[in-house]
């Protein structure tokens, strides 16, 4: 998978945890809702670290070399 | 505190320079119905919640409003990027150029920089709460203003997902509402805020 196929498919979980998020916001109970969180959540980990390793991090604490600063490296998300 | 991603909610790629788009988009950036106003108005409110759902619910869409207004400003970024001075000159672009060159400002359409009285924070959670189901609407209105004026499927596909978010948002601060007000306040009371939101 190329950078932009990875990056898309983290915005599609990202979205789905973030829209579960909300709801879980307002209905803290609903058990079927809190395990699917879980379980997109343990995907959305999985692939981030995944293309933190390849294509430099998502955050920047998360920049794992130790000769350059990647946090830096293009591009920025509102270039195309 | 915040930590910033090096991504965008959405995916946004637009091939086609339209400053006349730009200068309507742009309103969803600092405009009266805008996410900055967004923002601001449900991360300041929160300090008056009194119950963790609010608390929750206005944090997590306040964060989300931010991420929505990275997209409207990369919108216009890229609408505005190639455009050429010719093109600007010739659209209604042209007097926010003079002012900003192709930099984004939060600004309305009309030009009117963006200004903090487009919100309401107050200490009334019930207050606060009904002005954010009205503002919500208030900003999908706008986005289908939008849709009926642009005819760029590269940028409608990001203006149609942003639209549905003030939908999703409308109807999370409707159900963080409604157990409030049945808690505190009388069914003459509540009878009245359903009328009001359905």
């Amino acid at each position: 998978m190329n950078r932009n196929q990875l990056l898309k498919q983290i915005m599609e979980y990202d979205f789905v945890l973030y829209e579960l998020q909300l709801y879980l916001d307002t209905h803290p109970n609903d058990m079927r809702a809190l395990k699917m969180f879980k379980q997109v959540s343990d995907t959305v980990c999985s692939l981030r670290k995944e293309f933190e390793s390849k294509f430099g991090p998502i955050i920047a604490r998360n920049n794992e070399s130790t000769t350059t600063w990647q946090w830096l490296e293009s591009p920025w998300p509102w270039e195309n | 505190m915040w930590q910033y991603e090096k991504k965008l909610q959405f995916p946004i790629n637009i091939k086609t320079p339209n400053p006349k788009l730009a200068s309507f988009i742009i309103s969803q950036y600092g405009g009266p119905d805008g996410e900055l106003a967004a923002s601001m108005r449900y991360l300041s409110q929160r300090f008056a919640m009194k119950d963790n759902i609010t608390k929750g619910l206005l944090t997590d869409i306040g964060t989300e409003e931010l991420a929505h207004l990275e997209m409207v400003g990369t919108i216009v970024h890229q609408l505005t990027k190639n455009a050429t001075t010719t093109q600007i000159e010739n659209s209604p672009m042209a007097a926010y150029y003079i002012d900003h060159g192709r930099g984004v400002f939060p600004a309305s359409a009309s030009g009117v920089p963006f200004n903090a009285m487009t919100l309401a924070s107050k200490s009334d959670p019930i207050t606060n709460l009904v002005e954010d189901m009205a503002a919500e609407q208030k900003a999908r209105t706008v986005y289908e203003n939008i849709l009926r004026v642009s005819d760029d499927p590269d940028v409608n596909s990001v203006i149609k997902y942003l639209r549905q978010r003030e939908i999703v948002h409308f109807q999370r601060f409707g159900d963080a509402m409604l157990p409030d007000l049945n808690g505190k306040h009388s069914k003459k009371i509540i009878i009245f805020c359903v009328l009001f939101i359905f």
